[in-house]
């Protein structure tokens, strides 16, 4: 099996991490960026199918040079076999579209093609969700013969070999209290739902998990990032400009307005703890919410 | 089905010292073998007091199954052993170091967690070229049988898996034993609770104040009237850079005097003798606590069935040689023991012989001797009988007991020290209490000095440790106050009047008559195992991963 999985830096959006100026802006160059935390569960789902059928996991990702440490992030915390960066100045300012096309003629310059190709469920700065779906799109246009069906909220995958088939449960309304399971034919593309969750019921898995983490730790601590990640520019993946970075964006940001905070709908009275009579009206408007 | 069962050749339950040994020995034979631990990191369930002996006699010690592991995973070596006679504020000190060091090779103290992280690292390297390994996270729930016969074991997490040989090493708690109906949970008097804090203590400190250099260690024991008449006694070990300090009581003793264990522990924490080490600074770590079986009622003298062997704790394999608590070594050795016998066995072309073959080996390498001293069984019935306690008591607490006591006294710290007398004592109040206590009110002197220390309260200790919480793993069966209300006193995170621990005392009002009850939420439980044992519960683990998690133990 060979799977490949898809995924971008995004801001780290965590407590403490974050920065925002004054007007709420987000400051890029104040925050660190870090892998999609979606992507990683689609890592995830990658690396359950390497558990239990064994192959080569692919983790690829567009963007600037910095995304080589994202790479690095996915290989230690996840796993991956090995790293690619599709990056280019000219592919810069893309939407999902120009990014879809770019990150689909890297997945056909890979050697071998994939059975699965997986991708989180939207990013944590865009929240398209589009970039998965659209990629599948750019793939089938390229590659008429393979019509690979895209399977999207994903929460478990069940892979049979000797079918060529998976199995996958998938969320119909976005929650848990709809499921459905749909089997597709191999080579497929699919976007796991936040809820996915790997699942390893034989010890053997269990074992064979815990070698793979154990390696992929090893491996990304030593790892090279200029000799490690294979680098794709726009020459390697021979892109047509007209069709990728801002040229090949048909999305128009007409501008961005900032949310403006809700203004407080309760009305606060300071009291002081030490004022007696006050404290007593305190505990006059408490009392009706006491039981009995 | 049975085909599509996974299947090791050994299936090791659990990795505390009894597990770690026994997957060791099996690995170093070349038997594949699987190890299921069910915390999340091993180590995380477990609490011993915790000094680990190398006994000349064993024929498995850690350190010759893990080379390294005194090094690596223990924290320092103990030479000074003490014991404190205390009446009041008055003690008697005695040496003890002779009866500690009388066969052992060596002895270390250990804090749990670290050890048995250490020893799963290397338990996973050794098993995992066998084909096998260790996993935590996975509890084990039950036996799988076919045809009646014990043939794997079934998890919460995984599909059931058979085996050719399965070590039960899932400690006191063991859900395996009681499975396969060799142990159970009826009588308090089978058990002792143990309850400990782990103290935070600058290394610089704990060698100036135990006078001692940074190699070595010492430890003290305590028994005498601080403990409010429950029969047991404490005891505090120094580690690299934090002491160990608890009390072991027979849990029949708790449920009878409603004793609330917390307090105990505090008793000890702030008697004045130990201001001499805290000077009045008190971190406290981690709280905990864990049943410890009493190999002198329960160690099982044929501890397997079928394809299944017990080692340690689930076998009752803990020796209290009087205040001396023996059990991860004798785990150890029978993990080793079992293991052979496995591999004998196997290589006779009999692998169903290996438990008679276990069996043999704990009477013929002398662990049953040990752990069940003939010597006790004959004099127990005699000075536990309770007409001739009350003959001992009168004596003791007599001029004439006082005057003996005083003529003997070289005479009392020479027995205190012979393994001989040790091994008979009965479990009286005397033992435990009067004697203890009489000498240190007639030889000792009074500590000056104020402990002004303030341990945390319950809510305090509760809210330090880690939880994971899941489903109930507890179920009370008998709610009425009769059946199930000692839990409320004897769980060591509940207590009368206190809302904020797993058993509590209710007024129910039925068809106008008041009613009490116990009602019960196993968020802050520790799982001890007391209250199987003293309430009407059905009693399981909580599932792999999940519950409470020690980060010292
Ligand atoms: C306060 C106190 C002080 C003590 N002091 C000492 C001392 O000073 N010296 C001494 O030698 N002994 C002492 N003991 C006793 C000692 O801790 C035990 O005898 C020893 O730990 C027994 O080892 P074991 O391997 O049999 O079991 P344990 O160490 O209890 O290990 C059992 C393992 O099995 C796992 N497990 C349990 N159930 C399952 C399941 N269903 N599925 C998967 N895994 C499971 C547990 O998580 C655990 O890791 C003390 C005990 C206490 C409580
Ligand atoms: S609820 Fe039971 S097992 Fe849990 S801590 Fe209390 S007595 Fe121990």
């Amino acid at each position: 099996m060979h799977m490949v999985t898809l995924t971008k830096g995004v801001p780290d959006f965590r407590e403490g991490k974050v920065s925002f100026d004054e007007d709420g802006h987000l400051e890029r160059g104040k925050t660190p960026t870090v892998m999609n935390p979606n992507d990683k569960i689609a890592l995830r789902a990658a690396l359950q199918t390497k558990v239990k059928h064994g192959g080569h996991v692919s983790l690829m990702s567009m963007g600037p040079p910095g995304y080589k440490e994202v790479l690095q992030e996915g290989m230690k915390d996840v796993y991956a076999d090995d790293l690619f960066l599709l990056s280019d100045r000219e592919m810069g300012a893309a939407d999902t579209w120009a990014t879809a096309m770019t990150i689909a003629t890297g997945i056909e310059q890979l050697e071998q093609e994939p059975d699965i190709i997986f991708a989180g469920f939207k990013t944590a700065d865009g929240e398209t969700g589009h970039t998965g779906p659209q990629t599948n799109w750019c793939l089938d246009i390229n590659d008429e013969l393979t019509d690979r069906p895209l399977i999207t909220h994903v929460i478990s995958i069940d892979v049979d070999e000797d079918k060529g088939t998976v199995r996958a449960k998938r969320l119909v309304e976005g929650d848990l209290s709809e499921i459905e399971t749909i089997e597709a034919e191999l080579p497929a593309f699919i976007v796991t739902d936040p809820e996915f969750e790997a699942t390893y019921r034989r010890a053997e898995h269990r074992l064979r998990y815990k070698d793979l983490r154990e390696a992929t730790r090893e491996r990304a601590a030593t790892l090279e990032l200029d000799e490690d990640v294979t680098v794709w520019n726009q020459e390697a993946l021979n892109l047509d400009p007209d069709f990728i970075g801002l040229d090949g964006s048909p999305t128009i940001v007409s501008g961005v307005d900032p949310i403006p905070k809700e203004p407080s709908e309760r009305e606060a009275t300071v009291i002081e703890p030490d004022d007696e009579e006050k404290m007593e009206t305190v505990f006059d408007e408490m009392k009706q919410y006491a039981s009995n | 089905m049975r085909d599509t069962h996974e299947h090791y050749e050994a299936v090791v339950v659990g990795n505390g010292p009894g597990g770690a040994a026994a997957a060791a020995a099996l690995a170093k034979q070349d038997i594949e073998t699987l190890v299921l631990e069910r915390g999340t990191a091993a180590g995380s369930k477990n609490v011993s007091g915790g000094l680990i002996y190398g006994e000349e006699w064993a024929p498995y010690t850690m350190d010759d199954l893990f080379p390294g592991f005194r090094e690596e995973a223990a924290e320092r070596p103990i030479d000074d052993y003490y014991i404190h006679n205390i009446a009041g504020e008055s003690v008697k000190t005695f040496d003890l170091h002779k009866i500690h060091h009388q066969g052992t090779e060596w002895c270390d103290a250990v804090l749990r967690r670290t050890m048995d992280s250490w020893l799963a690292d290397r338990v996973h390297e050794m098993t995992r070229e066998t084909g096998g390994g260790m996993l935590t996270d996975v509890r084990v729930n039950g036996l799988l049988r076919e045809g009646g016969k014990i043939v794997g074991v079934t998890c919460d997490e995984l599909d059931p898996i058979t085996a050719d040989v399965i070590i039960a090493a899932d400690g006191v708690n063991s859900e395996l034993a009681r499975d396969a109906g060799l142990m159970d949970w009826e009588e308090p008097d089978d058990w002792f609770q143990g309850v400990k804090a782990v103290v935070d203590m600058d290394p610089e400190r704990i060698n100036q104040r135990f006078d001692i250099d940074p190699t070595t260690g010492s430890a003290h024991l305590f028994s005498g009237d601080l403990f409010d008449g429950v029969r047991g006694g404490g005891f505090l070990y120094t580690n690299e850079d934090s002491l160990s300090v608890g009390t072991v009581f027979h849990l029949d003793s708790i449920a009878e005097e409603r004793a609330e264990p917390h307090e105990l522990l505090d008793n000890l924490l702030t008697h004045p003798l130990l201001d001499q080490w805290f000077d009045g600074e008190y971190e406290e770590r981690e709280y905990s606590a864990k049943l410890v079986p009493d190999s002198k009622k329960v160690a099982h003298p044929s501890p397997h069935r079928g394809r299944l062997l017990l080692v340690g704790d689930a076998a009752g394999q803990m020796q209290a040689q009087g205040p001396i608590i023996k059990g991860m070594n004798h785990a150890v050795t029978a993990g080793g023991l079992a293991a052979e016998a496995f591999q004998e066995a196997k290589t006779r072309g009999q692998p169903g012989a290996a438990g008679a073959l276990y069996e043999r080996k704990l009477e013929s390498e002398g662990v049953m001797k040990r752990l069940r001293p003939r010597r006790y069984r004959m004099t127990r019935f005699i000075s536990e009988s309770r007409p001739i306690n009350k003959l001992g008591n009168a004596v003791i607490n007599s001029r004439v007991g006082a005057a003996g006591l005083k003529l003997f006294d070289g005479l009392i710290e020479r027995s205190f020290n012979s393994p001989f007398v040790l091994g008979m004592i009965p479990d009286t109040k005397m033992t435990y209490v009067t004697i203890p206590e009489r000498i240190g009110e007639v030889l000792g002197d009074p500590v000056t000095s104020e402990n002004n220390v303030e341990p945390p309260g319950l809510d305090d200790r509760i809210g330090d440790l880690t939880y994971n919480v899941d489903d109930p793993h507890i179920e009370v069966r008998d709610e009425s106050f009769d059946a199930s209300g000692v839990a409320v006193t004897a769980c060591p995170v509940s207590a009368t009047d206190f809302g904020g621990g797993c058993y509590r005392e209710e007024t129910v009002q039925t068809n106008g008559e008041t009613e009490r009850k116990v009602s019960l939420d196993t968020q802050p439980c520790v799982e001890c195992g007391t209250c199987a044992v003293v309430a009407d519960t059905h009693w399981e683990h909580p599932s792999g991963g999940k519950g409470v998690e020690f980060k010292q133990g």
